[in-house]
């Protein structure tokens, strides 16, 4: 028994020697790398302490970074999770061409998010973007729609939501699909109305797909990167970066390797922070129904 | 009479189909877009919206002849295959004595693989990067392989662990008491029903990974080894005049993942409630 229970372990190996190597190993030599000096391709590492960390604290750029990446997690889950919700509860009720409606939302996950980034960069350029004919063919003006950094941070966003709102929509889809005909009958027959039944019954029953749809929203939105890239790559005067875009700029472009270690430790911190404790909160929630 | 009463539920439901062809058109205009502009020539400077008078297939030679994106797409198929097939293996094995024990070893390997689904790869590039230097293994496949790998797998374990934990552990316990060893056992008896589940975690993992940018960014550093997302990016980044042309460029990337998706979108569903729905 204790023979066979030793030989099973033995499955973990091949699995195990990949993550040391290749995610425990680089994230060590990352702690390193964030309290040293480094260029990022010198044999020569200089040791400071916690100099990059303190380093953080007086850079605005960051600062802007951190609100943006705050914005890009906080408001791209609630906006997902909204949307999400109300387009299960639509594709759920019964109409001919549901199915249609549920393929066509789920695709644009399929499309890597700096490509999607590229194609909505039609849509906002000055000339002959697409926006711009929308509101024209209204009588409005032309708008320089990436110029403005605040923009910059709400078409992200947006796109984002958008993307990726059909993730949620499965996860509730599956969750409605669970709740049983049965409550919602002995409802009906209590005489709860429309929203009574969503309030009291839906809702309640939804917690755990509620909880996995925001975890994945969060984590998903706070390391964005890609569609960043691609819409405005940070700009304009670095006022739409993310903390992983304005890492990639530190490291690649001024080759402050051990700045940017520091800040993607700080940002692997924050996502384990919040992500625990929503998953507390959440926790808490499904057992107070 | 069965004509009438269609006629009366589209009537009474015609708020949703409303709200339907909305839905439809903002999730299909991206799409509508790029395909108009990658067949209008650069000086056609009419509306986006407008198709085009007549089809100009000149972008898309030129894609095929300046990008690279033949080459690029085999070596993203490459990768995404050597990155899948790893994950499954090394996936299921590791999931099986997860699910199967309940002592002190598999409850701590359970919390590793959680914690370590949570680490975003791009926040410890710096280290990636270092490590695989350190192996001489950037502008490898094998080296970018091992990282999506390895950045992969705690999802792919999670979800094989869930599904093994529904399968009867009596029927383990049946096999040795018939004398069958632990890999007969993994291989006759536990594999042969993972087939569901091995889908999920495939397309899964082939959409991330044939659609990464972060650390390719880093490891595939040689041109003739970028893969389809570093393509683009650097069609789009040096012909920023030749929209059009980047437009075709980004088509022909995104088509092979659309059909793949439409034929097995089913799977795709099964598979996000597999990698979301705690078991």
């Amino acid at each position: 028994m204790r023979k066979r229970a030793v030989k099973m372990s033995c499955f973990y190996i091949p699995a195990i020697c990949l993550i040391l190597f290749f995610v425990v190993r680089p994230f060590c030599e990352t702690v390193y790398v964030s309290l040293c000096k480094w260029n990022g391709y010198s044999p020569q590492k200089l040791f400071i302490g916690f100099e990059n960390y303190m380093e953080m604290f007086s850079d605005k750029r960051l600062l802007t970074a951190f609100i943006n990446t705050l914005i890009y997690g906080l408001v791209s889950t609630v906006f997902q999770n909204v949307i999400g919700l109300g387009a299960a509860l639509f594709v759920n009720s019964r109409f001919k061409g549901n199915n249609l409606v549920r393929v066509v939302i789920y695709m644009p996950i399929m499309i890597s998010s700096l490509i999607m980034g590229y194609i909505m960069y039609f849509f906002l350029t000055y000339d002959n973007g697409v926006l711009n004919d929308i509101l024209g063919a209204f009588g409005m003006g032309a708008v320089d729609w990436l110029a403005d950094g605040k923009n910059g941070v709400l078409f992200i966003t947006l796109i984002n939501t958008w993307q990726y709102a059909g993730y949620c929509m499965i996860i509730y889809l599956s969750g409605l699909q669970n709740i049983s005909k049965v409550y919602i009958e002995a409802a009906q027959i209590d005489g709860a109305g429309c929203f009574a039944r969503f309030r009291y019954i839906t809702l309640p029953m939804l917690i755990p797909a509620i909880t996995s749809a925001v975890m994945i929203d969060l984590v998903g939105g706070l390391k964005i990167f890609d569609g960043i890239i691609s819409l405005t790559n940070g700009g304009p005067n670095y006022s739409t970066h993310s903390m992983m875009t304005y890492l990639n700029s530190q490291y690649f472009l001024s080759e402050k390797a051990g700045y940017a270690s520091a800040i993607g430790i700080t940002t692997f911190i924050m996502i384990m922070a919040v992500s625990l404790f929503s998953n507390r909160y959440f926790e808490r929630k499904s057992i107070d129904m | 009479m069965k004509k009438a009463t269609l006629k009366q539920r589209v009537k009474q439901n015609w708020w949703k189909y409303l709200i339907a062809v909305c839905i439809l058109v903002v999730y299909l205009l991206p799409i509508y877009v790029v395909v108009v502009t990658s067949l209008k020539p650069v000086t056609d400077h009419t509306s986006r919206l407008i198709p085009p008078t007549e089809i100009y297939w000149e972008n898309y030679v030129r894609a095929f002849q300046n990008s690279n994106i033949l080459n690029a797409i085999k070596n993203s198929f490459i990768i995404t295959v050597g990155t899948v097939l790893i994950v499954v293996v090394a996936g299921c094995l590791a999931a099986y004595p997860m699910a199967r024990h309940r002592n002190r070893l598999s409850k701590s390997m359970k919390t590793f693989v959680l914690g370590v689904m949570m680490v975003p790869g791009m926040s410890m590039v710096v280290g990636i990067y270092s490590t695989l230097v350190s192996i001489h293994a950037i502008s490898t496949y094998w080296g970018i392989i091992a990282v999506s790998a390895a950045f992969g797998l705690p999802m792919s374990i999670y979800m094989y662990c869930n599904f093994i934990r529904a399968i009867p552990i009596s029927l383990d316990e049946a096999a040795y008491m018939d004398g069958a060893g632990v890999l007969r056992t993994f291989f006759q008896i536990i594999l042969p029903q993972l087939k569901p589940v091995t889908a999920s975690v495939v397309l899964m993992q082939a959409v991330s990974t044939w659609n990464e940018y972060g650390y390719s960014l880093y490891i595939l550093q040689k041109k003739e080894m970028y893969n389809v997302t570093l393509t683009v990016k650097q069609f789009f980044g040096e012909q920023m005049k030749d929209l059009n042309g980047a437009a075709a460029c980004a088509v022909i990337a995104i088509v092979p993942v659309i059909i793949v998706y439409l034929f097995l979108q089913k799977y795709f569903v099964q598979g996000t409630m597999d990698s979301a729905v705690k078991g």
